[in-house]
């Protein structure tokens, strides 16, 4: 009886462990192999939509009833009221079973988890956006977000490098062809080998960034893509003048609980899921390499 | 302030207390001692020096329904919370290595951000009554890691037995109120003594430094010594099942039809597959790394977070696994042994 539960706290706040029930309003297929789906969710009880605020760079658990749980960035922004959305990748056992799913039919999410996009530090800077494959996800949500007309003025030159092995893989096409017309953002689109009808830029995320980014000054930089691209990314920004302090990016380790407690996703001593997953690599340059 | 009670004394007011709760002790099976419900009778505490599974498992039990659910096509379905067990619960002969650990699963289970519900409540329910311990086990070594045998820190209610009688020592404000009823009693001056110079022999190194040690002069993350320390290691798992600090736990799910439940069950770092992704990538792909997320985390990463060192000394590991993996040795290897101390 000596749990400090005891005293003080409030015994009646919410569940962690019990999910908004969620109804699928949405299913896009963001690929031809139809192995990238995008899931667009409204929630089934209208308080709880209330009561669930996010900031771009959280993630959450989603389950499959029946089936499991597992971890996605949410890919939509706050300032899209009324749904939340993730786009996942077909892999294994939740992800097929989510993959299966059709409009109408309800899952279940709990969160929003994690830290976010360090949004405060990047007001009056300029930002350098660079993503690979469909780890855009959690990066189309800060931009969706810095793009709205409220909160575009908080932030200077926006410069987007956004790669995948061909054109198809591309997820959200047709946003990205709206934003490609905007003069407020710079969007540079690049895939690995060149195919017949891309006008766009050919090479990988890394050498593309080399020639686009040539500035570091008031600058940060948000990076999320495959580990071979963050590899070859984190020198390239270096040998532009980016400091550790103002390169972030967003991590993964396989997850269950989501709040710190089933000791799964520790990087030294952190948790990935309580806090992270965004570090900056100042901070990840002071843990073990252990991802 | 000690207080004492005669032991006849104390087993019947334990026995009263069955009335509005469950009262779990230790009881002798054949492969050790277990907390099981006491049915009030006479208590064989004659070779209990701990019992096999640690008391962690009252609270934070090894399977357990979260929440159970009923989803049908076209329908919206409902999600039930599961209640966790709400009645009052005495744990009695707790000894105080494992009633530090729950201390230490406090810090995990009930944070500053997120609260285990199921933990809590169980915590909340529950008065732990320890049982001081007069000689030390074979493997045990709380005392070379800063931690009193003779400690209330954890418990409700420390006991030490003193010839026909219990001294006792609360740990708590719920134990205080108990002790200052009858039938326990005020201890003389006399055995306030006695309990002082029981405990004039406490932890032989005290938890700061033993922590400072760990921190300071762990070895390199990368150090050819976590070469060595893996090699024997099977991987089982098992010290890490029975290691009373332990927390980590996997979430599946048990359906029929279109009625679930999710339900959490203790895992270990000492398997390939808690770590692995669904693309195939693991970052601790060997026991080396298993081996040193184990000592890592107890001994740095633990007292990083929370500022104290997340293992007892209980030696439960040491005497259980298959294959003697010592983590004194490995401390001592690691150099986070003091070398004077003798194993
Ligand atoms: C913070 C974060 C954000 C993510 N965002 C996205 C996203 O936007 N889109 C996307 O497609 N994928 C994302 N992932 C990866 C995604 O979680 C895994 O692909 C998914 O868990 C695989 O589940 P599965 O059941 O299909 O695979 P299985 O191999 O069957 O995995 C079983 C279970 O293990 C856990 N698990 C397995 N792999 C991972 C993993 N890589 N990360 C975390 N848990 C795992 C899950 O609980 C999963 O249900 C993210 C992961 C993290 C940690
Ligand atoms: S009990 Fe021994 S063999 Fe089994 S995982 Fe632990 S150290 Fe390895
Ligand atoms: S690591 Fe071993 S000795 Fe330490 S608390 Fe766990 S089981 Fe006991
Ligand atoms: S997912 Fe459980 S601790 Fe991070």
């Amino acid at each position: 009886m000596t749990c400090s539960c005891e005293s003080g706290h409030n015994h009646n706040q919410v569940n962690p462990y019990v999910p908004y029930r969620m109804k699928i309003k949405d299913v896009i297929i963001e690929n031809p192999e139809k192995d990238l789906k995008t899931f667009i969710l409204n929630f089934l009880n209208p308080e709880e939509e209330k009561s669930f605020t996010y900031i771009p760079g959280q993630f959450a658990e989603v389950s499959v009833f029946g089936v499991g749980e597992a971890p996605f960035g949410i890919a939509s922004s706050p300032t899209e009221k009324g749904v939340v959305s993730f786009t996942v990748k077909k892999l294994g056992q939740v992800t097929s079973s989510l993959h299966m799913l059709e409009k109408g039919d309800v899952i279940g999410l709990r969160g929003p988890l994690g830290n976010s996009w360090p949004i405060e530090k990047l007001v009056n800077k300029n930002l350098v956006i660079i993503s690979g494959g469909f780890a855009f996800t959690t990066l189309r949500s800060f931009l969706y977000y810095a793009l709205d007309p409220e909160n575009r003025k908080l932030f200077k030159n926006i410069t987007v490098v956004y790669g995948a092995r061909n054109p198809d893989q591309l997820l959200y096409k047709a946003e990205l062809s709206e934003w490609s017309k905007r003069d407020d953002l710079d969007l540079k689109l690049t895939i690995d080998r060149g195919v017949e009808g891309w006008n766009g830029i050919v090479g990988f995320v890394p050498a593309v960034t080399e020639q686009v980014v040539k500035e570091a000054s008031n600058t940060v930089a948000l990076v999320c893509g495959p580990p071979v691209m963050i590899k070859f990314t984190i020198p390239v920004l270096k040998k532009i003048g980016f400091t550790p302090d103002d390169i972030y990016t967003s991590l993964e380790m396989k997850m269950k609980c989501g709040i710190g407690m089933c000791g799964r996703c520790n990087i030294g001593s952190k948790f990935v899921c309580k806090d992270g997953p965004v570090f900056s690599l100042k901070e990840l340059e002071e843990l073990p390499a252990e991802y | 302030m000690i207080y004492q009670i005669r032991k006849d004394d104390f087993l019947s007011w334990l026995k009263k207390q069955r009335e509005g709760k469950k009262v779990l002790v230790p009881t002798r099976k054949e492969e050790g001692y277990l907390f099981l419900p006491w049915v009030g009778d006479e208590l064989d505490l004659r070779e209990y020096t701990n019992t096999l599974k640690p008391v962690k498992d009252v609270f934070f039990p090894q399977w357990e329904t979260l929440i159970r659910y009923r989803v049908e096509k076209e329908k919206s379905g409902e999600i039930v919370e599961e209640t966790s067990r709400t009645e009052p619960l005495i744990l009695f002969g707790v000894r105080p290595c494992d009633a530090k650990s729950i201390k230490l699963l406090d810090n995990v289970f009930d944070g500053e951000k997120y609260k285990d519900p199921y933990y809590c409540q169980r915590r909340k329910n529950t008065l732990i009554i320890s049982l001081g311990c007069r000689e030390l086990g074979p493997t045990c070594f709380c005392q070379n890691i800063g931690i009193n045998p003779l400690s209330s820190e954890g418990s409700d209610i420390l006991l030490v037995e003193f010839e026909d009688r219990y001294l006792a020592q609360s740990g708590s404000d719920t134990g205080l109120e108990i002790l200052e009823q009858a039938p326990f009693t005020p201890a003389e001056s006399k055995e306030q003594k006695i309990f002082d110079e029981l405990n004039g022999n406490p932890a032989r190194l005290n938890e700061a430094e033993f922590r400072s040690l760990a921190l300071n002069n762990m070895p390199d993350f990368n150090d050819s010594v976590w070469e060595k320390l893996y090699q024997k290691c099977l991987n089982c798992g098992i010290c890490t099942y029975l290691c009373p600090t332990c927390h980590c736990f996997d979430i599946s799910e048990m359906t029929l039809d279109s009625e679930g439940k999710r339900v959490r069950s203790w895992d270990s770092c000492m398997y390939s597959s808690f770590t692995l992704h669904g693309s195939g990538h693991n970052p601790r792909p060997t026991g080396k790394e298993r081996i040193r997320q184990r000592i890592m985390h107890k001994f740095n990463y633990f007292p990083q977070n929370y500022g104290v060192i997340a293992c007892v000394g209980c030696g439960r590991c040491v005497a259980e696994c298959p294959v003697n993996f010592d983590v004194r040795e490995a401390l001592k290897l690691l150099g986070v042994w003091k070398d004077d101390l003798q194993l």
